[in-house]
């Protein structure tokens, strides 16, 4: 936990000295330069070919869909017993290489070598027989069996007719003590913390004797408390002869936990670097190819008078649904309020219950000092209730409908996009062609259909469509969330700038760091309740973290946990499922 | 009070068991495939398909036991359009199900039309060629059980040892895990190395052999002919007794013994009780109506039934 601390303040540190003593030489001198030395470093990596150090090799693979060059001419290599990050935005291609050394995918071009061997890995199940592991970010698990039947399946012992469970049992157990991933066994998956599923989920790599994990995304949907588990579990792997590689865009966890990093950009390699030396503002300028600013850089709020109130709002949860007791808080004009919390401590019900879209059992809402209660999500999105939900593909878009079509959704009752009978299509598609243009949305052709936009994308036309109708109050719900550094930076800056221009905005995330980055004050919420205020600029994120599970930080990870704490970790996992 | 002693007494329990036979094969069947993740709609089609080909095969070779096998084989054949459809074609299977259904109204008509020269019927068969009734030696000398339990068709024997043998199979073997894994989370079980699309078929198949063979016990078991429509909704009500039964083996049966139940009681009110013949035979299915819609909620199926499984990219 320190050490992220650390990380922190180092963070600040060395974007200050990068930009300030080494503006680009620092960097580039360490690293291995894409196109120009390609066949430089694959030369290189090839006379080294022989040296069994490396675990994994992979040269000059290249991998097509379509028209689309995906991977163009990866090289990279991991050397043995070593954690390996690599990185990247959206669509860098990082999954990809990964998908095709995990034998999803085949390469058009290029080979692969395991411990100095070239090999051909056609499907997952040759991937499994040479001993790599892949755990996905989305988790491969069958919920209602238990954590043995997860771990087995495809691969049980049998004793006669019967699946042998004393064996699988004890085999479990022997392999989660041999490397330090406490589970019970007899449980069932659906009853876990996402933390713990995780745990399962490299149980079952381990179990079918893997020697190299891939990790993908292995933190977005961790707790900071978790996050540590995760980092000294993967530690220990290393220790004991593993090979790890993480795919991630999270810089400060790369920084602490890995050994050497790749990073990717446009389906190319653009460095191989050791970690040691790196530093997150170099790393954020390879990954994006240009300056980026890791933090919001935002003056004092200036807080004027309160928009939203909250008085003794209350939610009895139905099942699925976490309850909400007697939250009272008010948001100002210009003020951005944060709510920190575990998802599927109430964030999401709250957010919906302003927005319209569910009812509150008891306590009321106003806007401006005037309750909205009785109003349906339309009239409060008239009242000036801009709205950028969780869920973008279920709640924010339509995603056959094209970009025009989307950019009038909430309004499309409104003059002049509507006329007394019918839309107005010449005004919908200036207007949509003005929100393409002003939130940089890619590609700009209003008539493409939304799915057809990479995750930042989608996330930007939505921002534009709740944005542009000059909102008193945003209800922000995981902005950010699959969204990549370049689009991120872009949402955040907006944010503030609507903030500075007298909107009141309530944060939701589940990520830490954009909470206290973004906020003014951040609440902190468990289990439906407040649990306190804090300073976004003075607390730690020990503090935090603790406040965040309600300070009881150990539990739930000692396999001995009440029904309570079950229920809050069903109702994370569900949550966690984007 | 006289009606009373009249309906319920131990007889009535036997008559239970003869009815409930029919409904529990066809639950389990419909388990073995709903459990794998595909909806089975189709257990009345494939039980009359069942019932039918006992009796026309039985006609034929004057052995019952041949045609318990055909029936069981057709009820394979019927299923095996149902996991072509659903599994390779992916297409919706209610969809499937109730066209198997409606196909299976008219085939029997069609085909005894084209053998037996009637649409409606197949010859009655003579009582010697129908299946034995059997007597348990052990049971047979225990006083009350005696009554309930002994001098049944073989069928009656197959379909309650099925009720252990199928919780055995789904939850102590490996291919029960399997299949149990693919009803829940195909992709999961994809990535460990399970095959989808086998697991979904071994569920599907093995559900119209079970569904194929409660057909044979009303045909060659039961009665002695094979008359039109003659399953009368048994295959919704053991998807009914299935689903209130919340998937599990025991629980299935124990349901398809509280219809079996009902469908005596309401045989042994007619003409005891005064009220209108019609009304007593709709008890078993108003009972389905009442048990569904009070419980099904609470039931939770497979969390990939009904969905074809595609693989990404």
């Amino acid at each position: 936990m320190t050490l992220l601390i650390l990380f922190r303040h180092l963070d600040i540190l060395t974007c200050k000295i990068a930009s300030s003593h080494f503006p680009i030489g620092h960097q580039s001198s360490m690293i291995t330069r894409p196109r120009s030395s390609s066949r430089g470093v694959s030369a290189d990596i090839h006379a080294m070919s022989e040296d069994p150090k490396y675990a994994v090799e992979m040269r000059d693979v290249t991998k097509r869909f379509g028209e689309v060059l995906a991977n163009d001419s990866v090289s990279l290599a991991v050397a043995a017993r070593s954690i390996h990050a690599i990185i990247g935005e959206n669509g860098a291609g990082k999954s990809t290489a990964m998908n095709i050394l995990y034998g999803f995918y085949t390469a058009d071009e290029g080979e692969i070598l395991l411990d100095g061997e070239k090999r051909s890995i056609n499907s997952p199940r040759d991937a499994i027989r040479l001993g790599l592991g892949m755990v996905h970010q989305h988790f491969m698990l069958v919920e209602p069996l238990t954590v043995t039947e997860n771990i087995v399946l495809g691969a049980e012992p049998v004793a006669g007719l019967s699946l042998d469970y004393k064996r699988a049992r004890s085999r479990v157990r022997e392999i989660s003590e041999q490397y330090g991933l406490r589970i019970d066994p007899d449980a069932r998956v659906e009853h876990l913390s996402v933390g713990q599923q995780q745990r399962v989920e490299i149980l079952k790599t381990l179990y079918r004797g893997a020697r190299l994990l891939i990790l993908d995304e292995p933190t977005a949907v961790l707790t900071p408390q978790e996050v540590d588990e995760i980092f000294a579990i993967l530690r220990g792997l290393r220790e004991q002869g593993k090979t790890i590689i993480i795919i991630t865009h999270k810089l400060s966890e790369v920084l602490e936990l890995s050994d050497n990093i790749t990073v990717m950009r446009d389906g190319r390699v653009v460095g191989n670097l050791s970690t040691a030396g790196a530093t997150a503002s170099g790393l954020a300028r390879m990954m994006v190819g240009r300056e980026v600013l890791l933090r919001v850089e935002k003056q004092e709020a200036q807080a004027g008078a309160s928009v939203l109130e909250v008085r003794s709002l209350s939610l009895r949860g139905k099942a699925g649904n976490a309850s909400l007791e007697e939250l009272s808080f008010h948001v100002r004009a210009g003020e951005i309020l944060g709510i920190a919390g575990v998802e599927g401590n109430g964030q999401t019900e709250l957010i919906e219950i302003i927005a319209g879209l569910r009812a509150q059992t008891a306590g009321e809402i106003l806007l401006e000092g005037r309750p909205i209660d009785r109003l349906n999500p339309h009239e409060r999105k008239r009242r000036g209730i801009a709205h950028i939900p969780e869920d973008r593909h279920r709640r924010g878009l339509v995603l056959p409908f094209d970009l025009a079509d989307n950019s009038i959704l909430g309004v499309h009752q409104d003059a002049p996009i509507s006329g007394a009978l019918l839309l107005n299509r010449k005004v919908i598609e200036e207007r949509a062609k003005r929100l393409v243009r002003q939130y940089d949305v890619r590609p700009p052709n209003i008539a493409l259909a939304a799915r057809a936009l990479s995750g930042g994308n989608q996330q930007k036309l939505i921002v534009a469509r709740e944005f542009d109708i000059n909102p008193k109050l945003i209800l922000v719900a995981q902005p950010t969330r699959g969204v990549d550094i370049g689009a991120t930076e872009f949402i955040h800056r907006k944010l503030v700038e609507l903030r500075d221009e007298g909107a009141a905005v309530l944060l939701v995330s589940a990520e830490l760091d954009e909470v206290l980055n973004l906020s003014d004050r951040v609440i902190v919420i468990f289990e439906g309740r407040i649990v306190g205020e804090v300073d976004p600029k003075s607390v730690t994120e020990e503090e935090i973290g603790l406040m965040m599970t309600g300070g009881r930080k150990e539990a739930g990870e000692r396999g001995s946990r009440g029904p309570e704490e079950q229920e809050s970790g069903e109702r994370r996992s569900e949550g966690a499922e984007e | 009070m006289e009606y009373f002693t009249t309906i319920i007494n131990l007889s009535l329990l036997a008559s239970m068991v003869r009815l409930s036979t029919p409904l529990i094969l066809a639950a389990l069947g419909g388990m073995y495939s709903e459990r794998g993740g595909i909806i089975n709609i189709a257990l009345e089609g494939i039980m009359l398909a069942g019932a039918f080909t006992a009796a026309a095969v039985t006609v034929f070779t004057a052995n019952p036991w041949i045609g318990l096998i055909a029936a069981v084989a057709a009820g394979v054949l019927v299923s095996l359009i149902h996991a072509v459809a659903s599994i390779e074609f992916k297409a919706d299977q209610v969809v499937v199900g109730m066209a198997i259904n409606i196909l299976f109204i008219g085939v029997p008509a069609l085909v005894s039309g084209a053998l037996f020269e009637s649409t409606g019927s197949t010859p009655p068969l003579p009582r010697e060629q129908t299946l034995p009734d059997w007597n348990i030696p052990l049971i047979g000398s225990i006083p009350v059980l005696r009554e309930i339990l002994s001098g049944h068709k073989p069928i009656v024997y197959m379909a309650l040892a099925m009720v252990p043998l199928s919780y055995y199979i789904l939850f102590r073997t490996r291919f029960g895990l399997r299949l149990r894994a693919v009803g829940e989370n195909p992709e999961a079980a994809d990535t460990a190395g399970v095959s989808v699309r086998g697991m979904r078929y071994a569920g599907v198949l093995l559900s119209g052999a079970l569904a194929g063979l409660g057909g044979a016990y009303l045909s060659i078991g039961q009665n002695s002919l094979f008359t039109r429509n003659m399953t009368a909704g048994r295959g919704f009500i053991a998807l009914a007794a299935l689903i209130f039964g919340k998937w599990h083996p025991v629980g299935a049966f124990l349901a398809c013994l509280l219809f079996g139940v009902a469908d005596a009681i309401s045989i042994r009110m007619q003409g005891v009780v005064p009220v209108p013949v019609q009304v007593i035979q709709i008890i078993p299915y108003v009972l389905t109506l009442v048990v569904l819609a009070g419980f099904i909620g609470r039931a939770t199926p497979p969390r990939a039934i009904g969905t074809p499984y595609v693989k990404e990219k």
